[in-house]
């Protein structure tokens, strides 16, 4: 009796998504709204300059032309706001006694999204242990829980230095800050993720005699998985964060909170450096977060079914 | 008590599967215990395709929870095997479909019927070996690599039936397996059954709200009544091995889906009256 199976073969337009080459490329898309969206704050970033910035001289060969904006805003003058060009400028200026300023802050991204890795990796583990045990324990649940969300309460830069301090200024101590920040989100969403799973699929283990760790392992953590990916990419971005406060008093040379605590000093002459190395920390933290989105992607292919076309 | 010649000949002889004797089920509810099940004695022999009919709330779901140790009874003793439900269960005796699929969604179909097998420690080779051959006596022999989104309902609801007969159970428990399909998929997958049942020499207790699939299929019919849930009356079916399509051509087919309906009847009518006098008395407010 194949044909009656055969009758129920899936058409191949559910296989493989139709659409338009936004839907088949899928990355491509995401590339080409990410930069439709910067144009769009280009835009708007320049036209309150031109509408309220400083006065500027534009020379395109042997001609010039002054402009001289109708408003006056502070917020739009050039020390709070610099021309993108003069952002874009500055990257190819050298660093006192160094490389140019994009190479310096390539290496201290780098640097930063090593030590928001780790830190990263700890945290997702420790909030994973924890929502775990959790969902294990009524009862410690309801002894700790409280103490985890007090934990948030404290603001990262009275942590930072109490970690450097106890750990030594190293890159460790660091990764701890970032941790510090990241394994709260997971924890929370594992909490709901582990009992997000179906009851009947619940009893169908218990029918099987399934133990514990049986049930934990192969229907509450995939069933969580959903809601433990949507805790790691803000874990992802708060790693990066927490990497960057923990710099600052450990004194680490060659990350990105160095880069941010020099070009602070330094804003009121040279304001573009420090939007150059926001714009850094901005793309590091797009990259962790897309790596995370990237593995999820690899993790559930095939379980779900595509986007409704 | 069931009358003796109620219990099919071939089946009289053969060694009890499931044995429950004066159980009683009451939940406590917040407005006090609802009296789900009283005073259930039934014994199921082995090889038999036993259905539960009853109205909606009879407790057809609640007994065979406890046949299974989802639920423990309130009063009354259930053995599956001779055992004791609760050492059954250990023993991986019984498998169980509900009357949706309840797939894991990050598993393939074959992965899907493998998770039993996974779940006792089934050699590797043993659990694709198995989970093909079911997939192929249920017709989805070539669907193993699909994700459970791919496929129907109806398909998704075979996979479930594979997962259930994976492991061997002695004694499988359905409720209301096709509740959810239409009519003509029902009837197909009553056919399938049938086979997998015959193929099997499974003994299979199956809860379901339509008397002529409860009659085609079952070679008992056991008939509920609510308030509390107790077994009205208990049907043999008869109707000659094995079920064909032409079974439900039959006088005999006819006249025991008349009888069962029969014995639905007589409390139906008794619990429509039930309700509007419950109707009624929630709207004069009278406790
Ligand atoms: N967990 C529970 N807590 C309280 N009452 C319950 C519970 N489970 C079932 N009941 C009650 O027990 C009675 C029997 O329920 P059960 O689900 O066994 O009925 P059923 O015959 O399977 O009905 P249906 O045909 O609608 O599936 C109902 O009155 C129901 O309200
Ligand atoms: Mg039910």
């Amino acid at each position: 009796m194949t044909t009656s199976a055969a009758a129920g073969i899936v058409p191949p337009g559910l296989l493989a998504p139709a659409g338009g080459w936004s839907r088949r490329h899928p990355l491509l898309r995401q590339a080409v709204l990410l930069g439709g969206v910067l144009l769009l704050i280009a835009f708007a970033w320049e036209a309150a300059k031109w509408l309220a910035g400083d006065p500027w001289r534009i020379a395109i060969g042997g001609f010039t032309y002054t402009h001289t904006p109708p408003l006056a805003w502070r917020i739009a003058s050039d020390i709070s706001l610099p021309h993108l060009w003069t952002i874009v400028a500055t990257l190819f200026d050298p660093v006192p006694g160094g490389p140019p300023l994009w190479l310096f802050l390539t290496g201290a991204a780098f640097y930063t999204l090593r030590t928001a890795f780790v830190g990263f990796a700890a945290g997702a583990l420790l909030g994973l242990g924890l929502g775990i045990v959790f969902v294990h324990s009524r009862f410690l649940e309801r002894a700790l829980v409280p103490w985890v969300v007090g934990s948030q309460t404290v603001p990262i830069i009275a942590i930072a230095p109490i970690v450097v301090v106890a750990l030594g200024a190293s890159w460790i101590s660091v990764a701890v800050v970032a941790t510090y920040l990241t394994f709260f989100p997971v924890a929370i969403a594992a909490i709901r993720g582990l009992r997000a799973y179906d009851r009947r699929a619940g009893e169908l283990m218990r029918s099987y005699a399934a133990s514990t760790p049986q049930v934990l392992w192969k229907l509450r953590l995939p069933a969580s998985v959903p809601y433990l990916f949507s805790a790691l990419r803000v874990a992802a971005a708060a790693s990066v964060v927490g990497t960057i406060v923990g710099e600052l008093p450990s004194g680490i040379p060659e990350g990105l909170g160095r880069a941010v605590l020099n070009f602070t000093q330094y804003y009121v002459t040279a304001p573009e450096r420090l939007w150059a190395t926001v714009a850094s920390c901005a793309m590091t933290g797009l990259v962790f977060v897309g790596l995370v989105r990237f593995a999820e992607a690899f993790l559930t292919r095939g379980r779900y079914r595509p986007a409704a076309v | 008590m069931i009358p003796d010649s109620a219990i099919p000949a071939a089946a009289a002889a053969a060694t009890p599967v499931v044995e429950i004797r004066g159980v009683d089920k009451t939940f406590a509810t917040a407005s006090g215990g609802v009296v789900a099940l009283q005073g259930i004695d039934l014994t199921i022999r082995a090889g038999e395709f036993v259905s539960l009919i009853g109205p909606s709330g009879c407790g057809k779901s609640t007994l065979l929870r406890i046949i299974g140790d989802l639920t423990g009874p309130s009063a009354g003793d259930v053995l599956v095997n001779g055992k004791p439900s609760h050492r059954a269960r250990l023993d991986r005796d019984y498998g169980m479909v509900f009357q949706a699929p309840v797939l894991m969604d990050w598993r393939t179909v074959s992965r899907n019927v493998e998770l039993p097998l996974e779940v006792m420690r089934y050699p590797k080779a043993d659990r694709q070996a198995r989970s093909k051959r079911l997939l192929d006596l249920v017709e989805l022999g070539e669907f193993g690599d699909r994700y459970p989104w791919q496929l129907s309902g109806g398909m998704q609801q075979r996979v479930a039936i594979a997962r259930a007969f994976a492991f061997d159970p002695a004694l499988i428990l359905m409720d209301e397996p096709f509740g959810a399909l239409d009519e003509m998929t029902r009837e197909r997958m009553n056919l399938e059954l049938m086979r997998i049942w015959r193929e099997t020499e499974t003994t299979i207790v199956f809860v379901t709200h339509s008397i002529p699939e409860a009659v085609f299929l079952s070679t008992r019919v056991v008939v509920m009544s609510p308030r509390p849930g107790r077994v009205n009356r208990v049907v043999a079916v008869d109707l000659p091995q094995p079920r064909t399509f032409e079974t439900r051509e039959e006088r005999r087919y006819f006249e025991l889906v008349t009888e069962v309906r029969e014995a639905l009847r007589g409390f139906e009518e008794a619990a429509a009256v039930d309700e509007v006098v419950d109707a009624r008395i929630r709207v004069e407010g009278i406790g």
